[in-house]
């Protein structure tokens, strides 16, 4: 029904297309295969050569000049692999999942535009397969089902490191795709049109980056909580669940859904150039040099560096950055990118309304700061007055202690508890000085100097010295 | 209509693919009977029983999947609305701030009551 709404009031002339030959569409479509074909068996040694500069390694190097053959190397290993169905999967599902993965992330292709209309064997097409009126509602919905095939995959195993990757992965997908869709609506605000050729024809004078830099990075966040990618990998945590999702596959069915992650990539990599890099356009410096970038072939040239920035940048966080904990990672997502973008998109549509009514520029700023102004000191007053404090001085309500046997085995601290001091032998002088004044409480009678009442001195200073010791270790924990 | 066709026929270009690897993987592949081999993975421990066709899971997902679909909602309100934004003129911005609004106060109370939270 939404579907049939968005049509009707997108109207953005995509007209041009739906009209090819059926053996061009047929070349187009064969040509983004195999695009993304290649592209993915370029990534897989590009990531391990850039992880491994980043790490002082040297990489991938064996297999072909330069390591360049490592990707073919990977796919023979795996289709010589023996095929496993563990014993408590469901076997149809199991094999279907990686099916349903893979070919959503294909298909998310079609709309995505690779360059203007160029002539193809005396035919005039653009350089995208097809293009719809709703064309970023599709991809999102096409994504979508891709997540099926993950959650489908865990589901199917009959495991338990699989059943709760699966969930996990499934869960971070929905909850970004929020975030991320809100940032597309500040996009359709600007271009009228949800059709992927439309919005890079909006971008022609300044790309979305500049004009919307919030929706930018709150798409940049969510683009990679949407991948599974690092620092986001949480599916696939080796440390809590060997694998995630992928624990109990081997062989072509675990390629495939590797290959579904490597094409994820590649597809919102894409979505970003479009919607806030230009699309396939060249950058300024370039189109004021060379007019005629922007037309022909060439512009398939700045799409795919556009693309490569975008897998350089997944690498690059997956070269720096530790994983995030599960309940930072839904924090973030819930608490802190919805309202970021909910907030922001209110303020463009409200300064994109007073543009449209004819007001000048400098009313415009001054309204807007005027506002975000008065709002951020009603949230000041609000929370100076009304936030509850509990007793004591704005602390928070003590937590349950620190059991590090819990349920009989050692476990770590939860947000809010502290680790126990550390028992440990005090320094020399605090141990003479501790001695010292024993004696003298033995000689003077009465013992003051220790307000609960311990029984032996040495104790004393064994605890002072762990105050500082507990301290110390606090100091740290913030510097993380 | 037309334009939805090179669509199904990357689908269907997408889907033989993805096929015709996993089935002549199966294939290519040896086939060395192991019953160790073949049961779910645990590191070292007895296999923890898992039902066929799925096994428990926490709750706080149906929760976020429910929470989804709430905000999902919203916001496939808002595309057709920001796509006619410039036709839509004052009228539609006042009527899209209420019902922003509205969905706050559902976001405000799903917050407050530790829907979001994620022990």
């Amino acid at each position: 029904m939404t579907v049939m709404h968005a049509q009707v009031l997108a109207a953005g002339d995509v007209s041009g297309f739906g009209h090819d030959p059926w053996w061009i569409m047929l070349i187009k479509a064969v040509a983004i295969v195999v695009f993304l074909m290649v592209s993915v068996i370029w990534a897989i040694v590009w990531e391990r050569k850039v992880v491994g500069w980043m790490q002082l390694r040297i990489g991938p190097n064996r297999t072909g000049p330069w390591g360049l053959l490592q990707s073919f190397a990977d796919a023979m290993k795996m289709m010589l692999k023996e095929d496993l169905v563990v014993k408590n999967a469901d076997k149809f599902v199991l094999v279907l999942a990686p099916i349903v993965a893979v070919v959503p992330s294909f298909m998310a292709w079609a709309v995505i535009p690779f360059g203007p209309e160029v002539s193809m064997f005396g035919h005039r097409t653009a350089l995208q397969l097809t293009d719809l009126p709703v064309g970023l509602l599709y991809i999102l919905a096409v994504t979508s089902v891709g997540i099926y095939g993950f959650v489908l995959s865990g589901w199917a195993s009959g495991s338990t490191y699989p059943l709760l990757g699966g969930l996990r992965s499934s869960a971070q997908m929905i909850s970004y795709e929020i975030a991320m869709g809100l940032s597309f609506a500040a996009v359709f605000l600007f271009s009228g049109s949800m059709s992927t050729s439309q919005i890079v024809a909006a971008q022609a004078h300044t790309w979305y980056v500049a004009l919307l830099p919030v929706s930018f990075l709150v798409y940049v966040i969510a683009m990679v909580g949407e991948t599974n990618r690092a620092p986001f990998d949480l599916p696939e945590a080796e440390g809590e669940l060997v694998s995630g999702y992928s624990t109990e596959y081997s062989s072509m069915k675990f390629g495939t859904f590797m290959l579904a992650e490597y094409i994820n990539m590649y597809t919102v990599s894409a979505v970003c150039a479009t919607l806030f890099l230009g699309g396939w356009r060249a950058p300024a410096p370039i189109t004021t040099i060379w007019a005629g970038a922007n037309s022909g072939w060439f512009p398939l040239i700045w799409f795919v560096i556009k693309l490569q920035i975008g897998l350089f940048f997944f690498i690059w966080l997956r070269g720096t950055l530790p994983r995030f904990r599960y309940d930072q990672f839904m924090k973030l997502g819930w608490k802190v990118l919805i309202p970021v973008s909910l907030v922001w998109l209110v303020l463009v549509a409200v300064v994109r309304a007073m543009k449209n009514e004819g007001w000048q520029f400098g009313r415009i700023a001054l309204w807007t700061v005027g506002g975000v102004l008065v709002l951020l000191i009603l949230a000041l007053v609000w929370d100076a007055v009304f936030r509850r404090k509990p007793a004591g001085g704005g602390e928070p309500a003590p937590e349950p202690a620190f059991d590090p046997m819990a349920g009989g085995f050692p476990v770590p601290p939860l947000p809010g508890q502290a680790l126990p001091p550390v028992p440990r032998r005090a320094p020399r002088a605090q141990r003479r000085a501790a001695a010292a004044r024993a004696a003298e409480a033995e000689t003077g009678g009465t013992d003051t100097d220790d307000g609960d009442g311990s029984p032996s001195p040495a104790n004393a200073g064994a605890r002072s010295a762990a105050t500082t010791s507990t301290t110390g270790k606090g100091a740290e924990r913030d510097d993380r | 209509m037309n334009s939805y066709v090179p669509i199904l026929v990357l689908g269907v270009l997408a889907a033989g693919f993805a096929v015709v690897t996993v089935v002549s993987a199966a294939l290519t592949g040896p086939k060395r009977y192991n019953r160790a081999k073949l049961d779910p993975y645990e590191c070292g421990i007895e296999a923890s029983p898992q039902p066929a066709g799925g096994g428990r899971f926490p709750i706080k997902y149906y929760l976020t999947a429910m929470l989804f679909i709430v905000f999902d909602i919203e916001i496939v309100f808002l595309y057709p609305w920001a796509v006619s934004f410039d036709a839509l003129g004052v009228f539609g911005l006042v009527e899209m701030l209420l019902f922003i609004a509205t969905v706050f106060v559902a976001y405000a109370y799903v917050w407050r009551r530790g829907g979001l939270e994620w022990d």
